[in-house]
């Protein structure tokens, strides 16, 4: 039932290899900054490939993988054709052309701001344009998602909307909405004076907007590996999924309260006072629970899955377990690396923890375990389950996937471990070179070093998992079969309106962005005394 | 439960009142260990004295060298008339000042600081001292060093193509040493 299997690949091909790209520019960052290599004589390549590597891997890479995803899901779950398909074409190549826009200023020096923007450093505007292009284009994605689930419940009234679309729209929403506050920053803010029509901006405002926008970012990151979770992992380990209404709760808890809460990542700044930090410090221990709901769910899932194989016994179900599919290998690296990543982030939230490792190596190690561990293992593991789908091959050599999922497991481990460490020491984040010979950082040396060999395992394993698609299209044509969801122990027969429908918690997340956001940003929106003057980068 | 239990597919049949039930406990735990998270966080907040800066103040970057606080010789460490100490300092592409911050051990400390041009960070290393410093706004930040020492102070926030190289210092001195120096000088650094 996959009817536009080429659009899907087509998302699926052009975010693998930019993400080999940006994988590579990683690596590559890590050696120069260690001790493997002198001084950078020009530290400002340093900072290019970073903008670059951060703009491909937060914007282009994991958006185009739930846009490809979130395709495949309209077309397999719903057992429709895409409704909308020349828009999706064109905001497919939106969203490459915006890539490309912004990787021109980004590769000539001109750009090297960051992902992040920090204004008031102001970079060439196209950098802004070739990302406005991008998000412009995903919200295409983000208003087809929800026509294609209207089409269905026309023709399909009172019938519960299979969980991988309620999930995927879901999704789908929360990126459309988190989107708004970098939107705004850049098109407010930070256009006008990168155009030449301003030559003043207001910098706490903006680091306020893109909080908006950096923490619900994440959830958006997240989203198609919970949703693999929830409907590929169970069936593809011959198991069951243990509840279809927990895991719709799961995903409205993530809609409504990844938003409020964004301001935990200025916890640090002057421009927002005490009281809405407090508040959405407090909001933050919130999100934990849609996460411990999926931790619950997936492991009594995985465990079904165990005990029909004939696994006794407390732990027995785990031995019996399809050890040899990778499908299974990657949900459970995926769940330890969320689980040092998830007690990582129980530090980073509260405001007293916060302030020993904020802005160090421990930030970038935290989030390199979260994103690019626990979530990008899943991508693995999506394209796997997809590929055969979508390019009518088998996909054959499991040995290779197993070793590269592995590679990619303890990869991440070994370049993560000492970053955290090395935070601990007070080692500063998103510097090209550090003096190891001042014996204050001596101590610290041998720990980058660890991880810069953790990052070239990471490229290894990063080429044999593109090396493991190219071959599969290659393979002679096999017949897939229908592509198949998890089914529920006890599939939905009727679900309440509430747990069918987003309106309602769309509303609710709109509302409570509103009241946790709208304060602090008119407050700061109306000084008149905090514009400061902007700092150009690179050649105008 | 048993596999029997699993394959029952019907609505309410007995399995499923008992996943929900294991459900509903697990769903009560996550809850409960959110609540305590919250409360510690509060609970720390509130009787340790360590939440963030309460007010929001501003300094204008364009003339900081001008009028105000910010001005040049107004910068280092001042001693206020209760005995505690003020230690004014911005952040500039890509240095500090003052370059080396001096302060008393076991005294109460505000550190005062702001930006004249971009977002800076001020990290005092093996402390728990750590902010933006955001051009426009002031940050403040209450500190108490135990021991006398010395501390590297990088900036910690992206700030052009020379923030590797910016690095500054902060000494630590037992309090009659700080109080003899504080005798010849209104404001101390200890930039040689
Ligand atoms: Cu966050
Ligand atoms: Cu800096």
């Amino acid at each position: 039932m996959l009817s536009n299997k080429r659009l899907v690949l087509a998302h699926f091909l052009l975010a693998f290899v930019l993400f080999g790209v940006a994988l590579l520019l990683g690596a590559w960052q890590m050696y120069i900054r260690s001790p493997l290599h002198p001084w950078l004589s020009n530290p400002e390549l340093y900072y290019r490939s970073l903008t670059a590597h951060g703009t491909v891997m937060g914007y282009a890479f994991p958006t185009l993988i739930a846009m490809g995803f979130g395709y495949a899901i309209s077309q397999l779950a719903l057992k429709q054709p895409l409704v909308g398909p020349r828009w999706a074409w064109a905001s497919f190549f939106l969203v490459a052309g915006g890539a490309v826009v912004a990787m021109i200023p980004v590769s000539l020096g001109w750009a090297s701001v960051l992902y992040t923007f920090y204004p008031p450093l102001i970079a060439n505007p196209l950098f802004y344009i070739g990302v406005v292009l991008l998000v412009v284009g995903s919200w295409i994605w983000v208003a087809l998602m929800s026509i294609n689930l209207r089409v269905w419940k026309r023709a399909n009234p009172g019938v519960p909307v299979p969980l991988a679309m309620f999930a995927n729209v879901a999704g789908s929403y929360l990126w459309g909405w988190t989107a708004i506050g970098a939107a705004l920053e850049v098109l407010l803010q930070i256009l006008p004076v990168a155009l030449g029509f301003k030559h003043t901006i207001d910098a706490g405002l903006s680091r306020v907007f893109f909080s908006w926008t950096l923490h619900a970012i994440v959830y958006f990151w997240l989203m198609p590996t919970y949703i693999a979770y929830y409907t590929i992992v169970p069936r593809a380990i011959g198991g069951k999924l243990y509840s279809d209404t927990m895991a719709r709760i799961s995903f409205i808890l993530f809609l409504v309260v990844a938003m409020p809460i964004g301001i935990h990542h200025v916890f640090a700044d002057p421009e927002v006072g005490a009281g809405f930090k407090f508040i959405h410090s407090a909001f933050t221990a919130l999100v934990a629970l849609p996460t411990l709901l999926t931790v619950f769910t997936i492991c009594a899932s995985v465990e079904i899955a165990g005990r029909l194989r004939g696994g006794k016994g407390i732990f027995g179900w785990l031995k019996v377990l399809p050890w040899q599919n990778p499908i299974m290998l990657a949900v459970a690296f995926s769940f330890v690396m969320l689980g040092f990543g998830g007690a990582g982030g129980l530090i980073n939230m509260s405001y007293q923890l916060d302030t020993t490792i904020h802005n160090t190596q421990w930030i970038t190690g935290h989030f390199h375990l979260i994103f690019g561990g626990a979530i990008v293992i899943m991508y693995f593991a999506i394209a796997y389950d997809l590929w055969p789908h979508l390019t009518g091959r088998a996909l054959t050599d499991l040995r290779l996937m197993r070793a590269q999922l592995w590679l990619w497991f303890i990869g991440m481990i070994v370049t993560t471990f000492p970053w955290h460490w090395v935070g601990i020491l007070g080692m500063p984040r998103r510097m090209a070179f550090f003096d190891y010979t001042s014996p204050e950082l001596q101590p610290e040396a041998i720990s980058v070093i660890v991880s810069a060999f953790g990052g070239f395992i990471l490229v290894i394993s990063g080429f044999m998992f593109l090396a493991v698609l190219a071959r599969g299209m290659m393979t002679p044509r096999t017949q897939a079969g229908e592509y198949r969801f998890s089914v529920a122990v006890h599939p939905p027969v009727r679900v309440p309106v509430a747990l069918n429908s987003h309106g309602l918690w769309v509303g609710l997340m709109i509302a409570l962005t509103l009241t946790n956001y709208a304060f602090p940003i008119f407050d700061l929106a109306v000084r008149k005394d905090t514009s400061v003057p902007a700092v150009y980068v690179g050649a105008r | 439960m048993s596999s029997e239990d699993i394959q029952s597919e019907h609505g309410h049949s007995p399995s499923a009142l008992i996943a929900a039930r294991i459900e509903k406990r697990w769903a009560t735990l996550s809850v409960a260990i959110i609540v305590l998270l919250a409360a510690m966080a509060a609970f720390a907040g509130i009787h340790q004295a360590t939440m963030p800066q309460a007010r929001v103040e501003t300094a204008d970057p364009s003339t900081l060298h001008l009028s105000g606080e910010f001005i040049e010789s107004n910068l280092g460490s001042a001693v206020e008339p209760d005995g505690s100490v003020t230690v004014r300092a911005i952040g500039q592409q890509y240095s500090f000042t003052p370059q080396c911050v001096v302060v008393p051990a076991d005294t109460p400390v505000t550190l005062r600081a702001t930006s004249a041009d971009v977002v800076h960070g001020i990290l005092i290393e093996g402390t728990n001292i750590n902010t933006m410093l955001v051009p426009g706004y002031v940050s403040v930040m209450n500190a108490r060093f135990k021991e006398p020492g010395d501390h590297l102070m990088p900036c910690q926030e992206f700030c052009g193509v020379g923030h590797e190289g910016m690095w500054g210092k902060v000494q630590v001195v037992d309090k009659d040493t700080f109080r003899a120096m504080s005798t010849d000088n209104r404001r101390l650094t200890c930039v040689k």
